[in-house]
């Protein structure tokens, strides 16, 4: 059977959500074989197994961390070239697409990025236009390189007993130009990743600065926390939460938007949610065309009482 | 030092956006203008020649005759000169044939330093400046939310999910720079007036050494096969603000969420 890599993104071992959708698309293809840059441990190698990962292949050359983005195009253009991969899945995030472009000029490949979903004869499907049409597409040259949407399919276990190998690669001294001189950690919010939740709760302008109740009712929802461009560019919140067109596209279960009006460019990172709950004063706001349940009026009066009853009910 | 800024000209996001009957992103039947996103990469390239008296900034666009507004708009900004690269050929073309034209075509223009946006604002692949710089052997340092300019050097501030990097390459290089790298500026009626006589050069793939049949729709190694509207979305419940609590909560207790 024809193999399919992908890249498994992984933080200290801890294999991402995305990697894990990334399999289970890859099963449809082939068989999938697993990259894994950086050290990682054998938990690893096993959440990748539980997902049908027949091979883990780890890649842990220091430039891997010391240059940005190219050295690891190249190490994966070295696996392709000896497992011959029908096709190769990255997670949609900058890196990820900057890779995966790298690579389609390497190995002479068809591109697409923001894949939702791909069939077993590589038909691909993209949402463009800020979710407003939907694209179905294929490539006609080389191995299909793709980037997938995070949170695009749900993740489904296939077990098996992956085999583990270390691969030495040679990194070129072209791919050794941007040099990453420093990194500065970000601290972790504790809320579950804004891309893999389940639930988003996000503040626009309406929060006139105070994510109070939008932080709270994410919690006791379980969910992570958003914001608008707006609310970033007023420096209520980091950039890192920014949803839209320049922040990071979401697709949950529940979406609540509160407080934003939903411009074209943040409804182009929201209107795949499954379900839409909009807070905002203004009943003109374009965000209630979007909405499932729409509520004309102040977040701050209506997410406390909210807030309040659902830790009642929590006991 | 010469910069040469890649400005393209997209569909307007806040109009109805369709597709041609070819599948390519119709650009007749809607107004355009310079991609917003690249409205950064403009004002960065115009920050770094107000600090120095010896830049050139040339605004390159590849597109239709359309396209020149791109070009105009950044001329008006405050940039020197414009390079439009138009081709029938193009149309049509991946970014794999996209890349490698402009890859040419700043081969040609021998800058110092290419600044692009971090994507544009219809293809949103986000992916033309890391590919330019596979075609050119350059260093990348893209989607800096801080650009700065020292000697020969350029770095960024580059934020993920997990960190904050800094990154450091050697001209010549290419970056390209997000939303957060600074308001893009208004052009002033004197930058308005000073554009009309500013030099505007255009290419046509001959120009650039590269063969008709090599890029454009048939050349393209992706193909769409279906584009679909999204269906109109069916109108909600809407309450008003007293009523909002027990509707929310009612909502969220409907899907198991409480």
């Amino acid at each position: 059977m024809s193999e399919v890599l992908i890249v498994a993104e992984h933080a200290d071992s801890h294999i991402s959500k995305p990697a894990l959708e990334l399999l289970t698309l890859a099963r449809r293809l082939g068989d999938p074989v697993a990259v894994v840059f950086g050290e990682s441990d054998d938990t690893a190698a096993k959440a990748l197994g539980e997902y049908g990962a027949s091979r883990v292949l780890t890649v842990t050359d220091p430039a891997i961390n010391d240059y940005l983005v190219a050295p690891k195009a190249e190490a994966l253009a070295q696996i392709a070239e000896s497992v011959q991969p029908v096709a190769i899945l990255i997670t949609s995030t900058p890196e990820g697409k900057e890779i995966a472009g790298r690579l389609a000029i390497k190995l002479g490949s068809g591109l697409i990025t923001d894949a939702t979903d791909i069939v077993a004869d590589g038909t691909t499907t993209q949402s463009v236009f800020a979710g407003n049409w939907t694209v179905t597409a294929s490539v006609t040259h080389g191995p299909l390189v793709v980037t997938v949407k995070p949170n695009a399919i749900t993740p489904e276990p296939a077990p098996v007993e992956p085999a583990t190998e270390q691969i030495q690669v040679s990194i070129s001294e072209a791919a050794k130009s941007a040099r990453i001189v420093n990194s500065e950690p970000k601290k972790s919010s504790g809320r579950p990743e804004l891309t893999e939740a389940a639930v988003v709760v996000s503040g626009g302008r309406g929060t006139a600065g105070n994510f109070t109740a939008v932080e709270e009712l994410a919690d006791v929802l379980g969910g992570a926390v958003g914001a608008s461009r707006a609310a970033v560019d007023a420096g209520w919140y980091p950039y890192a939460y920014q949803i839209g067109q320049t922040g990071k596209t979401v697709s949950p279960q529940l979406y609540i938007a509160a407080g934003i009006s939903g411009a074209i460019q943040h409804r182009a990172g929201m209107q795949t949610s499954k379900a839409i709950v909009a807070v905002n004063k203004d009943a003109e706001a374009p965000i209630f065309a979007l909405a499932d349940l729409g509520i004309v009026g102040d977040l701050h009066k209506v997410l406390p009482v909210v807030i309040e009853e659902i830790k009642k009910r929590k006991g | 030092m010469k910069i040469v800024v890649l400005a393209k000209h997209v569909p307007d996001a806040t109009g109805e956006r369709t597709f041609a009957a070819d599948g390519t992103v119709d650009r007749a039947s809607s107004d355009g203008l310079l991609s917003e996103l690249d409205e950064y990469a403009v004002e960065q390239a115009l920050q770094i020649a107000d600090e120095r008296d010896d830049v050139e900034v040339v605004a390159m666009t590849l597109g239709p005759e359309d396209a020149a507004d791109a070009i105009k708009r950044s001329l008006q900004m405050g940039a020197s000169a414009g390079v439009h690269i138009i081709d029938e050929a193009v149309h049509g073309s991946d970014a794999l044939a996209t890349s490698a034209i402009l890859a040419e075509a700043i081969t040609k223009a021998a800058p110092d330093l290419v600044i692009c946006g971090m994507a544009s604002t219809d293809g949103t692949m986000g992916v033309i400046p890391a590919m330019i710089a596979e075609r050119l052997n350059w260093p990348a340092a893209t989607l800096g939310a801080t650009l700065s300019l020292a000697d020969d050097q350029v770095t960024i501030r580059r934020d993920d999910d997990v960190a904050s990097l800094t990154i450091e390459a050697s001209l010549p290089a290419i970056v390209s720079v997000t939303d957060q790298s600074g308001e893009a500026r208004y052009p002033s009626m004197k930058g308005i007036l000073a554009a009309k006589k500013k030099p505007v050069e255009t290419w046509t793939l001959a120009d650039l050494g590269i063969a008709e049949a090599a890029v454009g729709l048939d050349a393209a190694w992706s193909k769409v096969h279906q584009t679909t509207p999204r269906p109109p979305k069916e109108q909600g419940r809407v309450v008003e603000e007293e009523d909002g609590a027990s509707a929310l909560i009612d909502f969220l207790a409907a899907g198991k969420y409480i």
